[in-house]
C-alpha cells in the first residue's frame, strides 16, 4: 500500500564489523523534498548512505526502511538503483578501461529494462549524453575517458552530477558532495543539481558544512549525533549549526551516560 | 546473510562449461601405452608412406632419451604414458564428400557447438575443418578455395594428395627434436588441418579448425601445418572444446607457419578446453608448440589467442623474425579461474634487418589460478635496426589468485630498440559496488570491466570470433569477485 513518504526510515540499527554506528534512526523523506542531514563526524552519515544503497559493509539488525511502498533492505543494490535511488559517492572509484559511454549506456539501458522500456539506440544515447553534459556543464573530455580514469577530485564529482542527470533518479543521496570542492566548482555542481530536479525527485545532502546549504536549499535539515537524528528543523537550523557549532545539539539531545564518556571533541 | 549475489554466484558455478557433454558414437581406440609397435600402428592405420613412419620413428626413439621440462611455473601431475591411448577416430569414413556421409551423431555435436558442417549461405565467410579426437571430420567449403589454387584440408589427406609440398615445410620450423612434447607429438600425431595458400593469392574467407577431444583416457596430438607462398594472405581460425571428465586428458600439439616473401598470415585461437572442476579435478592439460616463420623478406606472422579453458596451458607461439623487414605480433588473453594454471606467452627471434615484433599479454586470474606470461625477446647479433614493443598486463579477481611475469631480454645487436612495460591492477568490491549503485549487475559489471582490460587484444580477433570470446571471457569469471 503506496503512501504519503518516499522512504520511511524507522528505528534503524545498524553495524559495521560488530560496532553499532545507527543506534534508532527515524526519517520520513515526502516525494520533492530536499533534506539535509548534518552531523559531526564519526556521526553515522555515510553508514546511512551505505545502509540505503544495499553496500554490504553495514548490517541492518534493526529496524526498517520503506521505499515507494517497498520493503528497500530485501532489494539487491541494482534493484535500488534501476528503482530511482542513487548515490553522489563521496570517493568515486576509478574504473580503467571502461569508458564513460559504455558503462552509461548499460546503466541507463538497465533501467529502462526495468521499467518495461526498450533501449535507447546507440544515436538516441548519444543525444542524451550531449544534452545532459551541456545540462550539468561537464567537459566533453571527461565523458570521452575510462570511468573517473584520471579524473582531479571536483572533476569526479562533477562526474557523479552527469551520472544523476543521466539516470534521472527519484532519490538522490549526495554523499558530501562538496568536499574537495573549491567555490566555482560547488556552485557548478550545485546547478547542476537544480536542473536535473523535477518537481517530485527527492534529495537527500549529506554535509558538514552549510555553504553547499545556500545553493541547494533544503525543505528540512537535521542532525545527526551517535548514529540517530537528534533535531529536524527548517533550513535555518544549518545556518544556527554554522554559528554555533555542534556541542550545544550533543547537550540537547538525549543521550545515554555511556556515550557521555566516549571522547567526542 | 544469504543474499541475491550468493544466489547468482552459486547457480552460475555449478554446469557452467555447456560443452562438457559427451558424443555417443562408435570410436576406433586403440589399447592404452606407447610404444614402436603404437607408433607403427598409428601410421599404418593412417595408410602413411614410409618417410613419413620413419619420421615419427626418429622421433620416437628421441622422445625416450628426453624428460619432460620443470623449468615452468607448473605444478603438473604425474603423466603416466603407458596408461594413455594415443589413438582415437571416430569410426567413419575419412574425408566425406558429402554431409550424407557424416555419421549423424557428429553433426549433431557440431550443431550443439555452434559449429556449422554446412555451408550454409550466410557463413560463406568461413570455412571450416571440424577435428574430432584428432581425426579430422569434414572440411567445408574445399572445392570453392580450390579453385583458387587454395589448399584446406586434414593434414593426412594432405599427406595422401600433397606429399611433396607436406615433406618440404614438415618440421622445418618444429624440428623433432625441439622439445618434449614436440618430440612426443612428432611421433604420434594423428592428425590436424593442412593449408597451403598459393603465390599473390589472397584467401577470400577465414579459414577455420575446429578441434573437440571426446574419447576418454587418449591423449589428443594435432599437427598443423599452414603455409602461405609468397604475396598471399589467410586469416586462421582455431577453436577448441572438450567434454568435462574426471581424469586429465592430455593435449600436445603442434603448429608450424611458413610466410614466404611479402606473405602474411594472422593465427587466431580462441582455447575453451574443459579446465576442470572448481576443486581442481580434472581438466586438459594443454602442452602446445606453435611456431611461425617469417622466411621471406617483408613478411607478417600475427598470433592472436584467448585462452579461459585447459586445467594447465604450457604455450609460447612464437616468430622468428628470419626475413628483413618482416613483422611478428603476439596478442594474448589468458585467464586462469578456479584451479587452473597457465605458463604462457612468446618468443620473438629478429634475425633478418629491420625486424619489428609486438607483444601484448593480458592475464586475467581469479579464484586459486596461477598466471604466468614467459617471454623471451632476442636480437641476434647481425640483426640491425631491430624494433620491438612488450607489454605485459595483469589483472586479479580476489585475494587467492597469482599473476607472475617472466620476461627475457637477450640483445645482440646495439642499434636494436626494445620497450617493456608492465602493469599489475586489481578489481575490487568497491568498482563493482559503484557499477551495482547506477543499475549494473555484479556480473554484467565483471563483463564490462575484463572486456575493457581485454578490449586490446579482443580488437585484433575476426569480428564474429570476437563475440564470442566476449562471452566467453564473461562466463569464464562468473563466480568469482569474492
Amino acid at each position: 500500500m503506496k503512501n504519503n513518504f518516499l522512504l520511511e526510515i524507522k528505528e534503524l540499527r545498524a553495524s559495521i564489523d560488530t560496532k553499532e554506528i545507527l543506534k534508532g534512526l527515524n526519517l520520513e523523506v515526502g516525494p520533492g523534498e530536499i533534506h539535509a542531514i548534518m552531523g559531526p563526524n564519526g556521526s553515522g552519515k555515510s553508514t546511512l548512505a551505505n545502509v540505503l544503497t544495499g553496500r554490504e559493509i553495514a548490517t541492518v539488525t534493526h529496524g526498517s526502511v520503506t521505499y515507494d511502498g517497498h520493503n528497500l533492505l530485501e532489494m539487491s543494490p541494482e534493484e535500488r538503483a534501476r528503482d530511482g535511488i542513487f548515490l553522489s559517492f563521496q570517493y568515486p572509484i576509478e574504473i580503467p578501461g571502461v569508458s564513460m559511454v559504455n558503462f552509461m549506456k548499460t546503466a541507463v539501458n538497465e533501467q529502462r529494462k526495468h521499467n518495461g522500456l526498450e533501449p535507447l539506440s546507440a544515436s538516441d544515447f548519444l543525444r542524451l549524453m550531449r544534452e545532459k553534459k551541456e545540462l550539468v556543464e561537464i567537459d566533453s573530455a571527461l565523458t570521452n575517458r575510462s570511468v573517473n580514469e584520471g579524473f582531479s577530485g571536483g572533476e569526479k564529482k562533477k562526474n557523479e552530477i552527469f551520472q544523476m542527470a543521466m539516470l534521472e533518479p527519484r532519490l538522490a543521496l549526495l554523499d558530501e558532495t562538496d568536499s574537495g570542492l573549491d567555490i566555482d566548482a560547488l556552485r557548478i555542481v550545485a546547478n547542476g543539481v537544480n536542473k536535473i530536479r523535477r518537481p517530485d525527485t527527492s534529495v537527500i545532502v549529506i554535509t558538514h558544512y552549510q555553504r553547499l546549504l545556500d545553493y541547494i536549499v533544503p525543505d528540512f535539515v537535521h542532525v545527526m549525533y551517535d548514529g540517530r537524528i537528534v533535531k529536524s528543523a527548517g533550513p535555518e537550523l544549518a545556518l544556527e549549526l554554522e554559528e554555533r557549532g555542534y556541542d550545544w545539539i550533543r547537550k540537547e539531545a538525549d543521550v545515554s551516560e555511556e556515550s557521555w564518556t566516549t571522547d567526542r571533541k | 546473510m544469504e543474499n541475491e549475489q550468493d544466489k547468482i554466484i552459486s547457480d552460475v558455478t555449478s554446469g557452467e562449461y555447456k560443452f562438457g557433454f559427451v558424443t555417443d558414437i562408435e570410436t576406433d581406440v586403440i589399447p592404452v601405452g606407447l610404444s614402436e609397435d603404437v607408433v607403427r600402428l598409428i601410421s599404418s592405420k593412417k595408410e602413411e608412406p614410409e618417410w613419413l613412419l620413419e619420421f615419427r620413428l626418429k622421433a620416437y626413439r628421441h622422445w625416450l632419451t628426453m624428460k619432460m621440462p620443470t623449468w615452468a611455473n607448473l605444478k603438473i601431475p604425474e603423466i603416466n604414458y603407458q596408461e594413455i591411448s594415443f589413438y582415437a577416430a571416430p569410426r567413419q569414413k575419412i574425408a566425406p564428400s558429402s554431409l550424407s556421409d557424416v555419421d549423424p551423431e557428429l553433426i549433431k555435436t557440431f550443431n550443439k557447438l555452434g559449429i556449422p558442417l554446412e555451408e550454409q549461405k550466410h557463413l560463406t565467410g568461413v570455412a571450416v575443418d571440424a577435428v574430432m579426437d584428432s581425426v579430422s571430420v569434414k572440411t567445408t567449403f574445399r572445392e570453392t578455395l580450390a579453385e583458387m589454387g587454395i589448399i584446406f584440408c586434414s593434414f593426412s589427406e594432405a599427406v595422401k594428395e600433397h606429399p611433396s609440398l607436406v615433406q618440404k615445410y614438415l618440421a622445418s620450423v618444429v624440428p623433432y627434436t625441439d622439445n618434449f612434447f614436440a618430440t612426443l607429438n612428432s611421433a604420434v600425431f594423428s592428425d590436424g588441418s593442412f593449408c597451403y595458400i598459393p603465390k599473390g593469392v589472397r584467401c577470400p574467407m577465414e579459414l577455420s579448425t575446429y578441434f573437440r577431444i571426446n574419447a576418454s583416457n587418449t591423449g589428443q596430438f594435432e599437427r598443423t601445418l599452414l603455409i602461405a607462398d609468397e604475396e598471399s594472405y589467410v586469416s586462421y581460425l582455431e577453436g577448441c572444446t572438450a567434454p568435462m571428465r574426471d581424469e586429465n586428458q592430455l593435449h600436445a600439439a603442434v603448429v608450424e607457419i611458413i610466410a614466404e616473401r611479402g606473405a602474411e598470415v594472422k593465427y587466431s585461437t580462441v582455447q575453451n578446453w574443459y579446465p576442470g572442476d572448481k576443486d581442481g579435478k580434472g581438466g586438459i592439460l594443454n602442452f602446445v608448440t606453435k611456431r611461425g616463420m617469417c622466411k621471406g623478406d617483408d613478411s607478417k606472422i600475427s598470433w592472436t589467442q584467448v585462452e579461459t579453458g585447459s586445467a594447465i596451458t604450457w604455450k609460447y607461439p612464437s616468430c622468428i623474425l628470419r626475413g628483413n623487414n618482416s613483422v611478428g605480433e603476439f596478442y594474448s588473453v589468458a585467464v586462469t579461474n578456479n584451479h587452473q594454471q597457465a605458463d604462457t606467452g612468446t618468443k620473438m627471434m629478429h634475425i633478418g634487418k629491420n625486424t619489428r615484433s609486438t607483444i601484448v599479454s593480458k592475464g586475467i586470474s581469479a579464484g586459486f589460478g596461477q598466471n604466468s606470461y614467459r617471454g623471451l625477446v632476442k636480437v641476434l647479433g647481425k640483426a640491425e635496426g631491430a624494433r620491438n614493443f612488450s607489454q605485459c598486463d595483469s589483472l586479479l579477481l580476489g585475494h587467492n589468485c597469482g599473476a607472475h611475469t617472466f620476461p627475457y631480454l637477450e640483445v645482440d645487436n646495439p642499434t636494436a630498440i626494445v620497450e617493456h612495460e608492465a602493469t599489475t591492477s586489481r578489481i575490487g568490491e568497491d568498482q563493482i559496488f559503484y557499477c551495482n549503485q547506477r543499475g549494473i549487475s555484479t556480473e554484467d559489471a565483471i563483463g564490462l570491466i575484463v572486456n575493457g582490460y581485454a578490449r586490446e587484444v579482443l580488437n585484433k580477433l575476426p569480428m564474429e570470433f570476437a563475440v564470442e570470446a566476449q562471452k566467453l571471457l564473461q562466463i569464464s569469471l562468473e563466480g568469482s569477485v569474492g
